[in-house]
């Protein structure tokens, strides 16, 4: 046991102490939060400006299409698609006499061809001129219109977890974001430290230290505590992120104007209410949506599924990296033959990343369930289901199944992987394939 | 029942063993599914001594080696450590092995790294950290802790595999070509090293191919090929027993000898006269022969063959009647 530690300590501070762990670790936060605020800033000012010519012959149309900050919409005479660009339009509307009783088209003709996003705002601002115009000549007078519109904005879907009398908020966005995010980070740390592993093997053989180490220790043993030092590496990149990322966000609240802060703070004294309609008025746009943001965080039940993942990253890790390390020790110098070797342990992380995106959306299914309870796939698809609630989406005897199965896949791939660890970490010169080494496994070496 | 029968043999192995051995080596086997690398090999290693351990590439010398350091399992047959059967997991720290395919981390620094392989040997921080201060100090490798492993040249990473080896004063140490690579000088300093720790007790297995090495390092030597024992003994008895009884005379009168009953001629190479001793006689009769004639003698050795000679001598006709087989 203390060879091992030993060797878990090396593997370790090795990793910890090298510039690159500390640059990712503490540049990643920051990475991640400057692209979402950038991607955010980016939209909001950064995209191009277009001066769209609109030939209306209905009329009623142009009170919809008001200017935004990315479009002006003007209503010139004597324009057509052969002289719009002369006189500095970027794109032409032309708009048919709308009769409701048959289908028509209208036609955009633009310079530069324009973005989805876009294209679908203007469609749906005269989709709803045409609904409003319809529905007036039925003899819906405008301000009953307008009521109308605004009844949508009062009112907002709040699904529950049936719980008797401790239901609580559940949010399916929410649960989608949460476990998309959590499947994701498992998939993107399997791959880092499967191959962190595998190159640590791969370094030992090479290097020829290999045999120097096995004849003080059982190769089993070195093999472990590569494992579990590279994993304790990647926790620690996790508990740091996790600590930086709070630390971050806390700060840039307290960042946040005085009076918005006061907002948030009475907001969430009040629950969301700050004295009916007044109230509603002094609460900002921003401040109303810092508050929303929060809640909606709150609603998810952070410790399980926390807890959830170190389990998961933890085991799902345990189980590939062990195969990660087999790979690794039959490899020659030749890094092409570790590519190959990989394709069929890379295989099954990947289709598990794409079951995960289906279950986020769809955590109750029987693909979902059956990948939650395979170990080759469960570290990631069961998150994305943990993530909508424990025990309404995921009952207790599948999780404990699950992370039966795992803890059972991850000593038996270790058990395999270290048989053929055992023979291919002394065997230089030999190109190997998973045939040769499932015959390793399985029959009686040195 | 089994388990009992087993103690007493192994008390009788025991018994029948001279005191003085550390290693006893009966009946190994170790069979690969293409080949037999160690087909029924036994001897025995005494304590203090330097042992040859010598054969072609592909003899079975590593695979011996790795059952003697507990890398591999034998498929019969058993090792002695010091009169009990040898138990990896217990005797590993008292071996120190440097295999052929070496090598260390390149990124680690030497001191931590000379300090980490200790500690795997079972040595506590302090004690390690007391005896590589003490090996660094007598090589002349003070300056190099905090270098790494890659700014060495390969002879001077030879000389910090050695002290890594030896460091835990292991009771048998394993060499396996331990000076490839090394310039003379760094070769000698080795050789020094190694007849100082025979001296303080320390058993030493060398494995080689280079047999002027050999005849001049080692007590004892055992020579395997394809798998099996060839050659086993002390490097003056093999001398002895492969001798042909071909003796040098120097004379200045080099045309007065010829063909004689006592001897014939072999060849004749400025002034020696190599001769063949013929069946029936000895030495003496030809010195008296030689006197007798009133030869003018200035010198008369006997010539002994070389190991090299004897080693690819057999060497050779092991392999020619493997071949022989095979083609059977």
């Amino acid at each position: 046991m203390r060879k091992i530690w030993l060797i878990i300590q090396r593997e370790y501070t090795t990793r910890v102490k090298n510039k690159r762990f500390l640059l990712i670790t503490f540049l990643m936060p920051l990475l991640i939060i400057g692209l979402i605020f950038g991607s955010a800033y980016l939209t909001s000012t950064g995209t191009e400006h277009r001066k769209i010519a609109v030939v209306d012959p209905n009329g009623f149309i142009k009170n919809s299409l008001k200017n935004t900050g990315q479009i002006d919409f003007e209503f010139p005479q004597n324009i057509d698609t052969s002289n719009y660009s002369s006189k500095g339009y970027t794109d032409i509307l032309i708009l048919p006499k709308f009769d409701s009783t048959q289908k028509t088209n209208y036609i955009l003709r633009s310079k530069k061809s324009m973005g989805l996003m876009m294209q679908n705002s203007i469609s749906d601002k005269i989709n709803n001129a045409i609904e409003d115009q319809m529905l007036q000549s039925a003899g819906i007078r405008q301000t009953v219109l307008d009521s109308i519109h605004k009844a949508s904005q009062y009112a907002e879907l709040k699904a529950y977890e049936d719980k008797g009398k401790a239901s609580k908020e559940s949010n399916a966005g929410l649960a989608m974001g949460i476990g998309y995010a959590s499947g994701f980070l498992i998939y993107i740390t399997l791959f880092i430290y499967g191959t962190m592993v595998m190159r640590g093997v791969m370094e030992e053989k090479t290097n020829r230290i290999a045999e120097v180490i096995i004849s003080s220790v059982k190769p089993f043993e070195l093999m472990l505590g590569k494992i579990i030092g590279i994993g304790a590496v990647g926790l620690t990149q996790f508990i740091l992120w996790i600590i930086l990322i709070t630390t971050l966000t806390s700060v840039g609240m307290g960042l946040l104007p005085a009076d918005l802060q006061n907002q948030v703070t009475t907001l969430q004294q009040t629950n969301g209410q700050m004295g009916g309609a007044a109230g509603m008025a002094q609460a900002s746009e921003s401040a109303m949506r810092i508050y929303d943001m929060q809640h909606t965080i709150a609603m998810a039940n952070w410790p399980l599924i926390i807890g959830c993942f170190i389990f998961y990253f933890l085991g799902g890790y345990l189980f590939y990296s062990a195969l990660f390390a087999a790979v690794g020790s039959v490899v020659n110098e030749d890094p092409q033959d570790a590519q190959s070797l990989m394709f069929p342990i890379t295989m099954p992380i990947i289709f598990s990343y794409l079951i995960t995106n289906m279950v986020t959306q769809n955590p109750n299914t029987p693909l979902a369930f059956w990948a939650s309870i395979i170990p080759f796939s469960s570290p990631m698809v069961m998150m994305a289901r943990i993530a909508y609630g424990v025990p309404s989406a995921v009952t207790y005897w599948e999780l404990a199944l699950s992370m039966f199965v795992l803890i059972a896949g991850f000593l038996f791939t270790t058990w395999l992987s270290g048989k053929i660890y055992r023979t291919g970490i002394l065997m230089y010169g030999k190109k190997v394939n998973w045939k040769t080494m499932m015959k390793w496994a399985f029959t009686k070496q040195f | 029942m089994r388990h009992g029968f087993s103690r007493i043999t192994n008390i009788f192995a025991f018994k029948f063993l001279p005191m003085d051995t550390l290693l006893s080596l009966q009946h190994l086997k170790k069979y690969y599914a293409t080949q037999k690398a160690v087909d029924d090999i036994s001897f025995d290693i005494e304590k203090g001594s330097i042992f040859g351990l010598l054969g072609p590439n592909g003899a079975g010398k590593t695979t011996l080696l790795r059952m003697i350091t507990g890398i591999f399992y034998p498929d019969e047959g058993q090792i002695m450590l010091e009169g009990k059967p040898f138990n990896p997991s217990e005797d590993i720290s008292k071996i120190g092995y440097m295999p052929e395919e070496r090598g260390m981390y390149k990124k680690m620094k030497i001191g931590e790294q000379a300090l980490y392989l200790a500690q795997l040997k079972g040595l506590s921080k302090a004690d390690a950290t007391e005896k590589i201060i003490y090996w660094f100090k007598k090589l002349e490798m003070e300056s190099w802790w905090n270098k790494k492993v890659e700014d060495l040249s390969k002879g001077m990473s030879q000389k910090l595999q050695f002290v890594i080896t030896v460091l835990h004063e292991p009771k048998l140490i394993i060499l396996d070509e331990p000076f490839s690579g090394l310039d003379p000088l760094n070769a000698n300093l080795i050789k020094d090293e190694i007849y100082g720790l025979a001296k303080k007790g320390s058993t030493i297995i060398f494995s080689t191919h280079r047999m002027e090495q050999v005849e001049e390092i080692c007590d004892h030597i055992v020579l395997v090929n394809l798998g099996k024992k060839i050659l086993d003994g002390t490097v003056a008895d093999i001398k002895q027993q492969f001798k042909e009884n071909i003796f040098s005379i120097e004379t200045n009168q080099i045309d007065h000898i010829s063909d004689n009953p006592t001897f014939s001629i072999v060849r004749k190479e400025g002034n020696k006269v190599f001769v063949k001793i013929n069946d029936g006689y000895d030495s003496n009769q030809v010195l008296t022969h030689l006197i007798n004639n009133k030869h003018n003698i200035v010198a008369y050795n006997e010539l002994l063959p070389s190991l090299n000679e004897i080693f690819i001598k057999l060497v050779e006709s092991t392999h020619a009647t493997a071949r022989a087989f095979q083609n059977i």
